[in-house]
């Protein structure tokens, strides 16, 4: 693999940048893996990734129905905090936010990692007690997180309208300066080179149609494209999809798959370098590093599998964000889309075993999987590799369903990401 | 936007005076008490999920407030047809050519 370096943009300068390496190869897939991944957006290429420098398992195939990053890694808002309340999930998103930092370094690849802070806000006295408790929840875990009041967050965000005339005035917010946000597209892209760098095969363009089970054990999957490709071991990290995988390996999933969706505006001026959230009025927002401002909505309550979400949702995004930026009131916005997001009941994941052997499911991320990447990565490599669940994702098994030992983020998980 | 019909008003709405609710169909188990946790945790959990035809309910919140239950395609997004509570629906995933 080429290093790149400053150095290297500099020497191929020389040449007109015509003669940068190929970032991965487009192999040819072989008979038989060690471990095969369905499904080749960012959970799924940080898994072979993982697979391949923490367990030296690189027999590894990432089998993908489109192009690398194309689904929900690619239609998220890039949003990367931690501040989860349960310490199951606190646990989970910190190992990732820990991953994250540095992760560029470790990728030899420029992920834009920003922490440039996240603001929960709270606008009534209920959404406070919950920042306060969820602020020491958070702390006691070892996150950095703070209680902020009105004048606080004005001092962060000046734009924001922190005034009492405000139809829901903010009283306060819970800051984590360490979260931020990354460049999604770069997370896949980064994960893929760095693992077909250490010969993990990525198979794009190769839909799943079967997954073959003999004596109740997977022993491979059938493509449309490339036939019958065999595994001793496959996990499936399909996201919004999980639920059709999930059919073929004749098993349910307690998941929904509800369209979420997202928006941009023209690109403007620099005027927001933190990330504002509100799950009362529901609308979050972030700036790019080219200006647009991003803008995140509510699922839509129905199921879908669309991949484009509906009018009503964007409006009321957009009557959130107006009502905490009257100055965004004239942004014209430039470009709106949906992704499948696979919903739990408990607005956690699942990383688990099946009912299947040897089968194992990495999904129910919901609406906020995309600040998990690398964790998420990482500990789902260690359970395929090992074929037991790696300590993190023990309390995310898809039997707590009928066990009871739910792990109940609805507070703050299930609204805004 | 979706248009729906509700069957009770006899008429076609938009979709902002409607709220989905979820998998159509479900029945409660007749003795909760005698369910194994996988039964009970298959009741309160596990949905169906399909890409395609789905039976789902919906409350015209902003109507007549009644519940009822709608046929729609979740790939297409298309409504096939809305009915009463206790009726049965007359497109199935198994009948619809298309699905």
């Amino acid at each position: 693999m080429q290093k790149y370096s400053g150095f290297g943009l500099l020497k191929h300068a020389l040449t007109y940048h015509e003669n940068w390496q190929r970032v991965w190869r487009s192999p040819k897939p072989k008979k038989k893996y060690d471990v095969i991944i369905v499904g080749g957006g960012g959970h799924g290429l940080a898994t072979a990734y993982y697979l391949a420098k923490e367990h030296n398992i690189t027999n590894v195939a990432v089998i993908e129905k489109g192009y690398l990053g194309g689904g929900n890694t690619a239609r998220n808002t890039t949003i990367v905090r931690s501040n989860y309340l349960w310490d199951e999930s606190a646990w989970l998103y910190e190992h990732a936010m820990k991953l994250w930092e540095g992760l560029s370094q470790d990728l030899n690849y420029n992920l834009m990692f920003s922490q440039r802070g996240v603001l929960n806000l709270g606008h009534t006295l209920q959404d406070m007690r919950d920042i306060h408790r969820r602020v020491n929840a958070n702390r006691l875990n070892g996150i950095d997180s703070y209680a902020l009041d009105a004048q606080g967050v004005q001092e962060i965000v000046p734009i924001l309208d922190c005034s009492s005339n405000a139809r829901y005035p903010v009283l306060g917010a819970s800051w984590q300066p360490r979260a931020g946000v990354a460049r999604h597209d770069a997370v896949a892209w980064g994960f893929a080179r760095a693992a077909d760098a250490m010969g993990v095969d990525l198979i794009q363009q190769c839909e799943v149609s079967d997954i073959l089970i003999e004596d109740g054990a997977t022993v491979g999957v059938k493509t449309k494209q490339h036939g019958t490709i065999l595994g001793e071991r496959v996990g499936c990290v399909v996201a919004g999809n999980s639920g059709v995988l999930a059919e073929m390996a004749g098993f349910k999933l307690p998941i929904e798959s509800h369209p979420l969706q997202a928006l941009v505006s023209e690109p403007i001026r620099p005027i927001l370098d933190t990330v504002v959230m509100s799950n009362h009025v529901h609308g979050y927002i972030s700036q790019s590093d080219k200006g647009d401002l991003v803008i995140g909505a509510g699922i839509d309550g129905y199921n879908g599998y669309g991949q484009r979400g509906s009018y009503p949702t964007v409006e009321h995004t957009l009557q959130a964000i107006v009502e905490m930026f009257p100055m965004f009131s004239r942004v014209r916005m430039n470009r709106q889309w949906g992704g499948i997001v696979d919903t739990c009941p408990d607005a956690c994941p699942i990383i688990s075993d099946t009912p299947v052997e040897n089968l194992f499911f990495n999904c129910g991320w919901g609406t906020g999987g995309f600040k998990a990447t690398p964790g998420s990565g990482h500990v789902f490599a260690a359970t395929l590799a090992k074929g037991v669940a790696h300590d993190l994702a023990k309390p995310f098994s898809m039997f707590r369903f009928h066990n009871g030992a739910l792990v109940d983020e609805h507070g703050a998980a299930g609204v805004a990401h | 936007m979706f248009y729906i019909y509700c069957p009770y008003c006899g008429e076609h709405r938009e979709e902002e005076e409607f709220h989905p609710k979820g998998q159509a169909h479900l029945a409660r188990p007749e003795n909760p008490d005698e369910c194994t946790d996988e039964e009970w945790g298959n009741y309160l959990y596990f949905r169906d999920n399909p890409r395609g035809i789905h039976h789902e309910i919906w409350v015209h919140a902003i109507g007549c407030r009644k519940f009822f239950n709608v046929t729609r395609d979740t790939q297409t997004y298309e409504i096939k047809e809305s009915y009463r509570m206790g009726a049965t629906p007359e497109v199935t995933h198994a009948n619809d050519p298309l699905s």
